[in-house]
């Protein structure tokens, strides 16, 4: 028998999940503050948030949210985001099928000498480009998922990492179907 | 209404009027028509600079009535009172900054009980947002977790929509309420008004029509049942007099016996055999034995509330549980049911009972009358008994007797919040739904006088009572003006107790009986403050002059404030203390030397 999506079954769970959910939404004045006021103001966690327009004709606009909770606060979240009026759809790409997840990175080394040429061989390694150099410095720009950023920008430290921008993670379902 | 979309929908093209279509005219004046042709009739409001134009649009026209209040909160909670005793949508105009500002709790208020609402607030002009104008606040930003949803509408050719979507939004799904901020220059500017369409909002499609799948799930486990409770909230109330009359058919084919929360009462009549009182932090003994030792519950519109379930981790240990909600945000947010089934209650329970006919299912009538004789050592309890007193008047009999000599009056009842409300709600009966006004989510203070206002307006000629606590009335006591503006004869019950009995209450249980200032100092004399506003004063202290003078409150043809003086000491019982489980309720005084509240239930407020 097929139970209602709003079934939870195993109530026993009350391990921390991550989910990573796509949100359509139109994209007007107050969307951004109307979400980010749903988890703040009910006390949700917010990993890592990205969103811009997709579809600009008919002003639509894309969230990708990270976020951590037992399983109950996860199914919560998703309902109360349904609720919001300038909301299309919520996807909870974590559990609805395989998915890929991106992050891009900017990060700037300063450094001269052995740490300058060492930085630019690890960039090489992880393959990072190099967008902007100057006699003492590197701007790298790097996409990968979380980890990869993550023992990228650790292995800058010693060498002179100066300043790191993420652009938090976007993500899309594999395969043919939408979301 | 939360009934179904096709009635919703017909009532609008029924009220439409057909003087109405597109043409242009200002801002100001589309607001009215829009109201207009949505069949608003009455609206709640205080003016000011950012209003004016809409003000002087409803100078010119006839069809809507404004009523003056004198506090934006209260033209709120008038606004709600309206909305609860009718079924309709309830309707506020204020003005920028502090006008909105002064509006937010109501907004809140309508929003934790589901009341539809429109609010209108006038904003600076558009050139000026931004610019820490006069009179200026970010009236959406600070409303935006206080409604449904919120507009600025800063473009007039795009406000008819605007305002047909709103009161879309507010009355239909599970009803809240519903914000525009206009500026100025909007409502001066001239656009074209389109009349009401029949085309919801994009991306707004509540489920109201339940899954036939479930619906069957959910007759198995009923079917099945030995010992069940129904659990009804207040979306049986908002979804309209049906499912009030489909309930009590419910419960009479199965037999089942059935609770109501505090926001529930009155969808189940109180004489009916199968109600077994209200459930909850101060409900009744024997509604929260029964829940605790359930093994069905089907909860229909109520939310699992923390007053309700007391303890989550000990709620219901041995209940199957399924829930019935038109908001499936209600669902999975407290308490783990074993079946979801989304939908409006009336078509939930037409389904049910379809079903159930359908299926020729039948109750285990051995089980269920066993059931019912364990229900009804628990109502031996008789958990409401109180000691009464020939020297002072003790709340509960002042409540039971106003109950015994107004039952058979067109009435309709109207709370503030603490012990009165609770004294209210028990020992008040309700067999309509409609008939009690109370702020149950939010538990606003000052909610009942404007309320009352509200109700008496879309009644004028029934009896409206605010039964009220002495510190509660004075939180909106300036709405007395209102009362005398509009000749409103709602009787304000106070009982007098001399503290916030409520918060003294929870400071003798928890607090070492510190009674940090809950006393209520300075009291005003309120026979010579209910003269001042033009209103009939009375007061009584001696339990023998108690009926006469309700009895003359019920004479007196315009608004009375009765004082009535009751024993100061009384406290509310039963009571699940907090952290504790339905099972572990104090019945009186004498329960309270041994506290069953924990540390942990300390927090919990």
């Amino acid at each position: 028998m097929t139970a209602s999506p709003y079934s939870i079954n195993d109530s026993a769970t009350q391990a921390i999940e991550r989910h990573t959910l796509a949100i359509k939404v139109d994209n007007e004045p107050g969307v951004l503050a109307r979400v980010i006021g749903l988890f703040s103001g009910r006390g949700y966690n917010i990993e890592s948030l990205t969103v811009s327009e997709i579809d600009a004709e008919n002003h639509q606009s894309r969230i990708t949210i990270v976020t951590t909770g037992t399983a109950m606060v996860i199914e919560q979240i998703k309902a109360q985001l349904e609720r919001l009026i300038p909301v299309h759809g919520v996807r909870d790409l974590t559990i609805e099928g395989p998915h890929v997840e991106r992050e891009l990175a900017l990060i700037k080394v300063s450094g001269v000498g052995e740490k300058r040429v060492e930085s630019l061989r690890i960039a090489e390694l992880f393959r990072a480009r190099v967008l902007d150099a100057a006699l003492d410095s590197f701007v790298f720009e790097m996409t990968g998922n979380t980890d990869k950023l993550n023992a990228f920008i650790d292995l800058m430290v010693p060498l002179g990492l100066v300043d790191v921008s993420r652009t938090g993670i976007v993500a899309i379902s594999r395969g043919n179907k939408s979301f | 209404m939360t009934s179904a979309p096709s009635t919703t929908a017909k009532n609008r093209v029924q009220a439409k009027n057909p003087e109405s279509e597109s043409r242009t005219m200002t801002g100001a004046e589309m607001v009215l028509t829009a109201l207009k042709d949505h069949g608003v009739e009455v609206i709640f409001g205080y003016p000011g600079g950012a209003v004016l134009p809409i003000y002087d649009a409803l100078f010119k026209q006839n069809s809507i009535r404004h009523i003056l209040v004198r506090h934006e909160q209260a033209a709120v909670h008038a606004a709600e009172g309206y909305a609860r005793s009718t079924g309709k949508i309830g309707c506020v105009l204020v003005t920028s900054g502090p006008g909105a500002t002064n509006a937010v709790t109501g907004l809140v208020d309508a929003l934790m009980d589901s009341i539809p609402l429109i609010c209108v607030s006038g904003q600076v002009p558009t050139h000026l947002i931004g610019n820490d104008a006069f009179q200026e606040a970010d009236t959406t930003g600070i409303t935006r977790p206080a409604t449904k949803h919120n507009y600025l509408v800063k473009n007039v050719d795009r406000l008819s929509e605007v305002l047909h979507q709103a009161i879309t939004i507010a009355t239909t799904g599970r009803p809240g309420p519903v914000l525009i901020d206009l500026p100025k220059d909007v409502q001066f500017a001239s656009g074209i008004y389109t009349p009401p369409q029949q085309t919801p909002p994009p991306n707004y499609h509540p489920q109201t029509e339940p899954d036939p799948m479930l619906i069957d799930r959910a007759l198995d486990m009923l079917s099945r049942a030995k010992r069940p409770v129904i659990y009804g909230g207040g979306g049986l109330i908002n979804s309209g007099p049906e499912a009030s009359k489909l309930l009590a058919e419910f419960v009479s084919l199965t037999g089942f016996p059935c609770t109501l929360t505090l926001m529930g009462l009155g969808a189940l009549p109180q004489n009916d055999p199968h109600f077994i009182g209200m459930l909850g932090m101060h409900g009744l003994y024997e509604a929260n034995l029964a829940m605790h030792g359930s093994d069905l519950i089907l909860s229909l519109g109520a939310r699992f509330d923390d007053r309700v379930t007391g303890n989550v981790k000990l709620f219901a240990p041995t209940a199957q549980k399924i829930h019935v909600d038109i908001d499936p945000s209600s669902i999975n947010k407290n308490i783990h049911v074993n079946l979801a089934v989304v939908g409006d209650c009336t078509l939930t329970l037409r389904a049910l009972i379809k079903g159930w006919k359908a299926r020729k299912l039948a109750a285990d009538k051995m089980a269920i009358a066993a059931w019912w004789q364990q229900i009804e050592e628990w109502r031996g309890r008789k958990c409401l008994n109180y000691i009464g007193s020939k020297e002072v008047i003790k709340p509960q009999y002042a409540l039971e007797r106003l109950e015994a000599l107004t039952a058979k009056k067109d009435r309709y009842i109207t709370t503030e919040v603490g012990q009165h409300q609770m004294w209210a709600a028990q020992y008040l009966h309700f067999n309509q739904p409609h008939r009690w006004m109370t702020s149950g989510g939010l538990g606003t203070m000052g909610y009942g006088l404007p309320a009352a206002m509200g109700v008496q307006i879309a009644h004028p000629d029934a009896l409206v009572i605010d039964v009220a606590g002495e510190a509660s009335i004075l939180m909106n006591i300036q709405e007395m003006s209102t009362l005398a503006q509009y000749r409103l004869p709602v009787k304000v019950f106070i009982l007098n107790n001399q503290w916030m009995g409520m918060v003294r209450q929870w400071q003798e249980l928890l607090h070492g009986s510190r009674y940090s200032e809950s006393y209520s100092e300075a009291l005003p004399d309120f026979v010579k403050l209910a003269d001042a506003f033009g209103a009939t004063g009375l007061r009584v202290s001696d339990p023998a002059k108690l009926d006469e003078t309700i009895m003359r409150m019920m004479e007196i043809e315009g608004a009375v404030i009765v004082d009535v003086m009751v024993d100061p000491k009384e406290n509310c019982f039963p009571m699940i203390p907090s952290g504790a489980a339905h099972n572990q309720m104090l019945l009186g005084a004498a329960d309270v030397a041994n506290p069953a509240t924990t540390a942990a239930g300390r927090v919990l407020v």
